[in-house]
């Protein structure tokens, strides 16, 4: 039991991050998009896992809201409004796929040992540092939240300006002529 | 193995890249495509997080929720460029959109 305790955080990292590339393999393989996009439901949550288990708490429950809560959801609607059907004969994947594979893989060893083997100077920080707002310690979505609107309020209003734009371009996208 | 550094996420994050590139590059339904697009903004956001926790940074999370933010707006304007394209051609398949094709 006390082993199942001092190894709990590798044995949830593992299983997340197994979680996370089974069902992206999952997005990038099914035949069906509704299942594809239940499958990236399911990689959103164990990436908000993983992120929790890096002590960033605020950015966890974020990714469960908007991506969970609402692109999913956005793009459950669109799949189910275009609304498919004779799957059955048509080949899933495109003439470059052989080439992609090869690639990608190719790519995920290099690049793989490089960040395997990467030596960083210092040791991973204190997670206290990330529920620090000044000098007091509160909690990770106060730090963020002072932060959002100290240091870094004018992406925060560049950002709601985005999302102004981006309302206004997909309403007039969806509109019927 | 037993102890979780910045490099066992680095190594993640870069397979969930790799495995985003892929659809984009491999699948043929529109939809998938952008869902592919969504998991290589996700590896991204894994990446930040972990140098965030490497050096004790608060800014990496802040970056990390604006590739959210933007993320949101990308889908939303994807997938309304995504039907507007059906309406046109009753198919979400790529290879019936290759107008621009040289």
């Amino acid at each position: 039991m006390s082993t199942l305790t001092a190894n709990g955080p590798a044995i949830l990292f593992y299983v997340f991050a197994a979680l996370a590339l089974v069902s992206a393999l999952g997005v990038v393989t099914l035949r069906n998009p509704m299942y594809g996009a239940i499958s990236l439901l399911v990689t959103f949550l164990a990436v908000a896992a993983l992120f929790l288990l890096r002590g960033a708490e605020f950015v966890g429950m974020v990714q469960i809201f908007v991506y969970g809560g609402g692109i999913m959801v956005l793009f459950l609607f669109v799949i189910m409004l275009i609304n498919l059907h004779r799957l059955a004969e048509v080949k899933i994947f495109g003439g470059l796929s052989p080439l992609a594979a090869v690639v990608g893989v190719l790519l995920l060893a290099f690049f793989g040992f490089f960040f395997l083997h990467a030596q960083f100077a210092a040791p991973v920080a204190n997670p206290d540092a990330f529920v620090m707002v000044g000098a007091e310690k509160l909690g990770n979505s106060q730090a963020v939240a002072w932060s959002l609107y100290t240091e870094n309020l004018l992406p925060f209003e560049i950002a709601s300006l985005f999302l102004l734009v981006a309302m206004i371009g997909a309403v007039v996208l969806g509109r019927r002529q | 193995m037993l102890e979780i550094t910045t490099n066992h996420y680095l190594v993640l994050s870069f397979a969930l890249f790799a495995i985003g590139i892929f659809g984009i590059a491999a699948r043929k339904n529109m939809i998938t495509v952008l869902m592919s697009i969504e998991l290589v903004l996700n590896s991204v956001n894994i990446n930040l997080i972990a140098f965030s926790a490497q050096h004790g940074n608060l800014t990496g999370q802040i970056f990390a929720i604006f590739t959210i933010t933007v993320a949101a707006g990308e889908a939303a304007v994807g997938l309304g460029i995504l039907i507007s394209l059906f309406r046109l051609r009753e198919t979400t398949s790529l290879d019936q959109a290759t107008d621009l094709k040289g």
